[in-house]
């Protein structure tokens, strides 16, 4: 063991500042709303994100119905069907879950997780998530404006994004949402810059990088992407915004448009497709990375068993952040861009599928010889691994460059990227909630209820999934609102278009129960204590719970050990806190 | 897209730098104790000056993706070379002055002369606002002289260059301006040298980003990307 | 415990749906077979990982699950099972990867003896145009588009002339003669996709992109736009027809010349006088 010995530098880290009187709340207002608190910005940011989320639940409710049932729905006309298309996908990927995991999450778990006070820079924390609210605010302010919001599809390629033939492409859609990505784009960098610094700066004593829990890894390297991917959606953003209000032909290239001759000359859509991928491909890993992170923590606490391979973890956690950003083209194969281009990005995005693959396997490592409690939280990160296998293994078939030919922009991709992207980080979002929940409120969540949610989730999500890939493969196109008398598709694929509409109502309705939940526990909820799942990681180790302002009352916790102490050989319990000096050194079996 | 990748590996090398220091090899569980590696807790650094360094990473791959989208669209046919105006250069000189005061603000907040402080953060505010007139004058003269924002793709990168660095430089100010009201504020101003840091530091990046924009519209830059090409083919 | 026969039902069905499902690729109707069997190389890979993960997962689950006094063993890592996984991985990605490139390279290797066919795509329709008979192209241009000429072929290009423009009609093409679409677009993004010939490339204003292949057997194929262009998207349709020669010849001479259609006849180049 190592002897504990007094620091004796000058300089005290910001997190070790011991004066609480910084974080005593001044009134109810700097309490609970324009609150510095990271806990508390995290729950804003949470509630913020669920609430628009269902927003764009109900529109793809509203998408469904028309695909099962076309002609039903008098309001839903082509330009309301591709304005939910677009809504869906933008709230779903920005606005729900990269605010959830980065500004929720993030809030939340990196300081209590490396043993901070608080955030490095609170004030900027708080303006992060007021303009994030604005964002918000504006993005639904584009349902009311004149001519909808816009229908552009949520990569919004130019020209149709900005001209008359696209909903809102002529009126105020395409400038709302716009400026709406610029001021979250704005926002998210207030907050990145706090999670960043915060893991830099603002570990406790003893909490050395390799001590951090892969959540904090997953959400710190996700961060880093983000600050550095979405510039370049800011930087699409701003020249589109140039195009269509002052005239310059950045995207535009000369056109006629409904026989009309534009102004615009020279400019290159596909410049706009580099741009707007360039922040994509990083996003769909800025979106997975912390769910890799939180369910990594997830099997560990719930198997009793560490991490299996904990710095491989690390390292394909930092290779998948690194080569993301050298894979963005592939959503371009059949763009036109130049074709030898697919060689290579085919070739930089099956080796991303190595240390994907790899931290797969040790998921599933860590569940042998494990002592698996199969709890709700469990239970949401297996079924994760099941929708990511499959979600990931369908994405060598479109990373491959010509096995996409075929397959691009068919119902197939729409499968795949909700079956990646989409249903296996929120079953991550829901495990982590019921995992965290007692933290946050004392309280648990009712497990009726969440085991009710959980298989109807994970079961109805997979059939509304899979089978959506087999009517890609047999040609039908995405975004078409209905498909008509088409000769190639056959009477069966409506039939199946039926049942995945049902599946889907009854997911979307299945999530009403897991909200009604979040506020029947809050008050009925069995009373939790302040570890309730025997974890190891120092956020469960606050003296009191829910965590104070300031999170550690007048004593920060010093680190002993890493995060992942469970199940030692000779140790008094199944696990060992990581601020627990219990002194023997493990034994390692190999 | 060759300028941010290059940016990004730039990135990636410092990251991996400091990663190389972290013991990302050690095997944790086999660590027990408080201080496993010797005397490195987090920086020592001040954070609100690794703050500002994050944050100038994002705005350099801001910038380093206009470059790209620069150079891409360049490429295409109608592009037509700008002539860049006289005062460009006398602006540059007045931003190049803005940077040398502050850098003299920090060496006098070390020493703690007060009084050549406060002087050099004013020369450092006025010439920062003398720098913004100047660009308001260049953008009126080539408006005059029928370099029209949508004129040309080359004009207009240079407005939305200019305005994006323009507005960079007035958050500034106002950064300088809350320095100045603690450079004013009755001794003991324990916070004053790091916020003076802070702010040199930030001018001193928006000269280069300055810099970098100049040799954009001038032309050298892509000079020295056709003899990286050649030399790559 | 559930979760375990839920798992093992997972594999079960998705592999039962893929076998049994009627639902599966359009029967193809160019050379690009290649493409379907790297598809199948893919399923089968990616197929035997899913079920192997997911079954063992199952079986982790059902044979460690909690029991009364059970306790997990310790175990940080193996760097040997690891690093074998990290190989099985990486050559299996391999073997996906090889034969994905060679089939690309050989999608954009245009055969010489390809027929060029121009597809000009607009909201929400589409035209095409054919050499002529002196086999070329003429240029084209945006600029140039006007209700009399509706594609924008330059009237001052004497190889435009003899181009046989087909406005918003029914393209027929020779089978078994490659064919090098050459893809425009007037307005916005759209992608010429027929999903009996797997081919398809988004069509960009501004540009000419291209794909080839051979048509390998006769009859009529529905075109839609694959790339998002507007309201109208969804009804972007077409009609493509695979002929026998004879049926092909009998077509093209119905169709119109670019000199016939803009009535500039007499001021036909070599272009014309070739006829």
């Amino acid at each position: 063991m190592v002897e504990f010995t007094p620091r004796t530098t000058d300089a005290i880290p910001p997190a070790e500042v011991p004066d609480v009187e910084l974080y005593h709340p001044h009134s109810w207002w700097t309490t609970y709303v324009f609150s510095q608190d990271a806990k508390v910005i995290a729950i804003q940011y949470s509630s913020t994100a669920m609430a628009i989320g269902l927003v764009a639940l109900v529109l793809s409710w509203l998408m469904r119905l028309q695909l099962a049932f076309p002609g039903t729905f008098d309001f839903i006309t082509p330009e309301a069907y591709y304005q939910f298309v677009t809504m869906h996908g933008m709230i779903m990927v920005v606005y729900l879950l990269t605010a959830l995991f980065l500004g929720g999450f993030g809030n939340y778990l990196i300081p209590l997780m490396v043993g901070a006070r608080d955030m490095a820079f609170p004030y900027l924390n708080m303006l992060s998530y007021w303009i994030y609210l604005a964002a918000v605010l504006v993005l639904v302010a584009s349902f009311f404006a004149p001519g909808g919001p816009t229908g552009a599809g949520w990569t919004l390629y130019p020209p149709q994004a900005i001209l008359g033939g696209t909903p809102g492409g002529q009126q105020a859609g395409i400038l709302i949402m716009l400026f709406s990505l610029i001021l979250f784009i704005i926002g998210f960098t207030m907050g990145g810059l706090n999670y960043v610094v915060t893991v830099l700066q603002g570990r406790a004593r003893g909490m050395t990088l390799m001590r951090m829990p892969l959540t904090v890894w997953g959400i710190f390297t996700a961060t880093v992407m983000a600050l550095l991917a979405f510039p370049a959606l800011f930087v699409a953003a701003v020249m589109m915004l140039f195009d269509r209000l002052l005239g310059t032909s950045f995207f535009m290239p000369a056109l006629v448009e409904m026989g009309e001759q534009l102004s615009y000359g020279g400019g290159s859509p596909i410049l706009f497709q580099h741009l707007f991928w360039f922040f994509g491909h990083p996003e769909v890993y800025i979106v997975a990375l912390p769910a890799f992170g939180i369910v990594s923590d997830l099997i560990s606490t719930h198997a009793r068993k560490n991490i299996f391979g904990y710095r491989m973890m690390v390292w394909a956690i930092v290779a998948i952040g690194a080569l993301s950003f050298i894979v963005w083209a592939h959503h371009m194969y059949v763009s036109g861009m130049h074709p030898y281009f697919g060689f290579f990005f085919a070739t930089t995005t099956l080796i991303i599928a190595v240390p994907t693959a790899i931290k797969v396997y040790n998921w599933v490592l860590t569940l042998w010889r494990g002592d698996i409690h199969l709890t709700i939280p469990m239970l949401f990160a297996l079924a994760f691994i099941v929708t990511f296998v499959n979600g990931g293994l369908t994405g060598l078939f479109l990373g491959n460059v010509v096995v996409d030919v075929p397959l691009s922009d068919t119902m197939f991709v729409v499968a795949h990227f909700h079956m990646v992207m989409g249903v296996a980080p929120i079953l991550v979002i829901f495990g982590a909630i019921y995992h965290w929940y007692p933290k946050i409120t004392g309280r648990m969540l009712n497990e009726v209820m969440g085991h009710f949610h959980f298989w109807v989730t994970f079961i109805g999500a997979y059939l509304i999934f899979f089978p959506m890939h087999y009517v890609g493969l047999v040609g039908v196109p995405r975004r078409y609102p209905e498909l008509g008398e088409t000769a190639f598709i056959p009477e069966s694929v409506h039939t199946l278009n039926e049942f995945i509409t049902i599946a889907a109502l009854v997911v979307g309705f299945a999530q009403l129960v897991f909200l009604f939940n979040l506020f029947w526990s809050l008050k009925n909820g069995r009373e939790a204590g302040g570890n309730p799942w025997r974890a190891t990681t120092l956020e469960w180790q606050t003296p009191t719970t829910p965590p104070p302002h300031g999170n550690w009352g007048d004593r920060l916790p010093v680190v002993y050990r890493w995060a992942y102490d469970y199940s030692v050989p000779g140790a008094p319990q199944d696990f060992i806190a990581q601020n627990d000096p219990w002194p023997n050194k493990p034994v390692v079996h190999r | 897209m060759s300028v941010v990748i290059v940016f990004i590996l730039v990135i990636a090398g410092i990251s991996l730098w400091w990663l190389s220091h972290q013991r990302l090899l050690s095997k944790p569980w086999l660590e027990l104790g408080v201080d496993v590696i010797d005397g490195t807790p987090p920086s020592l650094m001040p954070t609100e000056k690794i703050g500002l360094g994050v944050f100038l990473a994002v705005v350099g791959c801001l910038f380093a993706l206009f470059a790209s989208a620069y150079f891409m669209r360049m490429e295409l046919s109608d592009w037509q070379a700008m002539p860049l105006p006289g005062i460009l250069w006398f602006n540059t000189l007045v931003l190049v002055l803005s940077s040398v005061a502050l850098q003299i603000a920090v060496a006098a907040s070390r020493r703690e002369q007060i009084q050549t402080v406060r002087l050099a953060l004013v020369t450092g505010g006025l010439t920062s606002l003398v720098f913004l007139a100047g660009q308001l004058v260049a953008w009126r003269q080539l408006n005059a002289t029928g370099y029209l924002l949508n004129a040309n793709p080359a004009n207009s990168f240079f407005y939305l260059l200019t305005a994006l660095h323009g507005l960079h430089i007035i958050g500034g100010i106002i950064g300088l301006g809350r320095t100045m009201a603690k450079a004013w504020a009755p001794a003991p101003r324990p916070r004053l040298p790091l916020s003076v840091e802070l702010c040199a530091m930030y001018w001193h990046f928006l000269l280069f980003i300055w810099l970098a924009i100049l040799v954009l519209f001038a032309g050298w830059a892509a000079g020295f990307v056709e003899i990286c090409r050649q030399l790559l083919t | 415990m559930a979760i375990a026969i839920v798992l093992v039902l997972v594999v079960a069905g998705s592999v039962l749906f893929h076998v049994l499902s009627p639902w599966w690729f359009t029967p193809i109707a160019s050379n690009w077979s290649y493409i379907d069997n790297t598809l199948v190389i893919t399923f089968w890979i990616t197929g035997i990982v899913f079920a192997a993960v997911v079954l063992f997962m199952a079986y982790c689950i059902w044979r460690f699950r909690h029991r009364e006094g059970s306790k997990a063993d310790y175990e940080p890592e193996s760097g040997r099972l690891e690093g074998w996984l990290t190989v099985v991985t990486a050559i299996g990605v391999a073997a996906l990867l090889a034969p994905g490139l060679y089939v690309w390279s050989q999608f954009v290797s245009v055969p010489d003896d390809a027929t060029e066919v121009e597809v000009v795509a607009q909201q929400w329709q589409w035209s095409y145009r054919l050499p002529g008979a002196d086999g070329k192209l003429g240029t084209s241009e945006a600029r140039l588009i006007s209700p009399e000429n509706p594609l924008g072929v330059n009237p001052e290009d004497p190889a435009g002339q003899d181009d046989v423009i087909i406005e918003a009609a029914d393209l027929h093409l020779p089978v078994d003669k490659p064919v090098k679409m050459l893809l425009r677009s007037i307005d916005v993004l759209h992608d010429f996709y027929v999903p009996e010939f797997r081919a398809k490339m988004d069509m960009v204003p501004g540009s000419v992109t291209y794909f080839w292949f051979t048509p390998i057997r006769t009859g009529t194929f529905e075109v839609l736009c694959a790339e998002l262009c507007g309201i109208g998207h969804g009804f972007m349709r077409g009609i493509v027809m695979v002929d026998t020669e004879e049926d092909y010849q009998a077509w093209l001479q119905e169709q119109s010349t670019f000199a016939q259609l803009s009535g500039t006849e007499v001021g036909m180049a070599d272009g014309g006088t070739k006829k």
